[in-house]
């Protein structure tokens, strides 16, 4: 029994899939640096950036529903956004009548919320496809190569290889409560409190286990001849093909700013 | 035979008080393969966390005649491998390649090496071509053959096992026994499975209540019936 809903990453053979993990986590972020830093208004400049996002699913052959699916679910995050609607100066579209005063919706706020909900969609998207194209090893890897903190990138991969073992763990001592939880009358469970206290039981129990493991985790380390310091093989050298595209779209990627920026 | 661990007088406590271990006596021979065996809290995981230098308790241990101690405790790592109960714990890293390169690495060996020893050490365990794989897709029975192979990877002189075979269904323990018996090296095994002890152990320690309660030819030992009975190892 495994939980790999948890596992973002859809194999598949495609450029994108193909393509070096350095070049592509670069590229991601730098790809959402730009859709962050594009002035609002820029439509010319959205659009193409919208094009690259649609010409790179297309080329990962993931399918459009799944990468639009997957973006969505980060949607409602922009919803901590609402308040430019009524913060923005600028001219009145409509009063609502709330107590405390009523408040502002302005044309200039709602276009405003407006760019800020389609640059975190076009930022996920970016993540997303980056996720979904590239084994989560790969992307340890490529953080490695790109000298990110080894500690940190050491973190990532214990959570990423204890969230599965944690998730399982969790499911079978769910199941465990479930099975118990029975009442001939069909009733069975318990009240709200009852209920919470059983979760918060659980919680703490998968805490300790966690805990627990940690610390034999730690000697199994150590008994390999851990020392505190992260150590790996160094990264193989860089494809010519993998730079050529990394640069070209990289330059593409600035062009695009400087015409967002300059040209609106 | 050469002497390769030998403990005297070894007594660990656990912090709430409760002893663990009371006076162990033991010497292994170096080529020996033994199994360490008693009833469930009978010390034996104690024992093995001692000679690896995890735990750390009263008494001396002596390893290739060097006594055990902060200033020789990583190289007796290096030549004891300790593959632990629950392969979850040992097999830390995503992928199968870097939890065996794990040994080599932190034993500052050039990459050539490290690759080819995690190469060789999966092939010792049958997991050729397993390198890519990830640690929590592979079945039970592979995480055992490869949280051995983390440690073979390090070439110790010294096999230590906790409970190999707990846990698996008969064919998939049949296979680990099978890679057991292929390895050449000083063994070490906690375990209550006396017939993998019958096939794979020559010599039997059993230990209960933190002492050493018999230790002998594993044949001898195992056909006292009344002696098994008396430390709860009778099936």
């Amino acid at each position: 029994m495994h939980v790999d809903a948890l596992d973002s990453y859809l194999p598949g053979d495609s450029p994108v899939h193909r393509f070096d993990p350095r070049v592509k986590l670069v590229l991601s972020l730098l790809l959402i640096l730009t859709i962050v830093l594009t002035p609002d208004r820029a439509w010319v400049a959205f659009a193409l950036l919208g094009l690259v996002l649609l010409s790179t699913t297309l080329l990962s052959r993931l399918g459009l529903g799944v990468v639009q699916r997957r973006s969505a679910v980060a949607l409602p995050f922009a919803l901590a956004a609402l308040t430019v609607v009524f913060s923005t100066p600028g001219p009145a579209l409509l009063r609502l009548p709330v107590p405390g005063g009523p408040w502002t919706v302005t044309t200039t706020g709602l276009l405003r919320f407006g760019f800020i909900v389609l640059r975190s969609y076009l930022s996920v998207q970016a993540a997303v496809l980056l996720a979904a194209t590239t084994p989560f090893t790969d992307l340890l890897w490529a953080m490695r190569a790109l000298h990110i903190p080894r500690v940190l990138v050491a973190v990532g991969g214990f959570l990423y290889r204890y969230l599965f073992v944690l998730a399982d763990e969790a499911q079978r001592m769910m199941r465990a409560r479930e099975a118990r939880s029975a009442a001939p009358d069909g009733r069975g469970g318990g009240g709200l409190a009852w209920r919470a206290r059983v979760t918060g039981g659980m919680a703490g129990s998968l805490f300790i286990r966690s805990y627990e493991r940690g610390e034999r985790i730690y000697s199994a380390m150590v008994a390999r001849g851990y020392d505190g310091e992260v150590r790996t093989l160094s990264a193989s050298a860089l494809r010519p093909a993998d730079v050529v595209v990394g640069v070209c779209a990289g330059l593409t990627l600035l062009a695009v700013l400087i015409l967002g920026r300059v040209v609106v | 035979m050469e002497p390769c661990i030998e403990t005297h007088d070894l007594r660990f406590a656990y912090p709430d008080g409760r002893e663990a271990l009371r006076g162990i006596n033991l010497t292994i021979g170096q080529g020996e393969k033994v199994a360490i065996v008693g009833p469930n809290g009978a010390g034996k995981s104690t024992l093995l966390l001692l000679l690896t230098g995890l735990l750390r308790g009263e008494g001396a241990i002596r390893v290739f005649g060097e006594e055990l101690n902060d200033h020789s405790l990583r190289r007796v790592r290096a030549r004891m491998g300790l593959v632990f109960q629950h392969p979850e714990d040992q097999l830390f890293s995503p992928t199968v390649f870097d939890d065996v390169a794990f040994g080599p690495l932190y034993a500052r060996l050039p990459e050539g090496e490290v690759r080819r020893r995690v190469t060789w050490a999966l092939a010792q365990v049958g997991l050729e071509g397993f390198g890519d794989r990830l640690s929590h897709h592979l079945s039970l029975g592979e995480k055992k053959r490869a949280a051995i192979a983390t440690v073979l990877s390090m070439q110790p002189e010294v096999l230590v096992f906790d409970e190999p075979a707990a846990g698996l269904d008969p064919r998939t323990r049949r296979r680990l026994i099978e890679v057991l018996g292929d390895l050449p090296q000083t063994m070490l095994v906690a375990t209550h499975d006396l017939r993998l002890v019958a096939e794979l152990l020559p010599r039997m320690v059993i230990i209960d209540q933190g002492e050493v309660a018999a230790d002998g030819p594993t044949a001898t030992l195992l056909s006292d019936e009344l002696l098994l009975k008396a430390h709860g190892l009778d099936t």
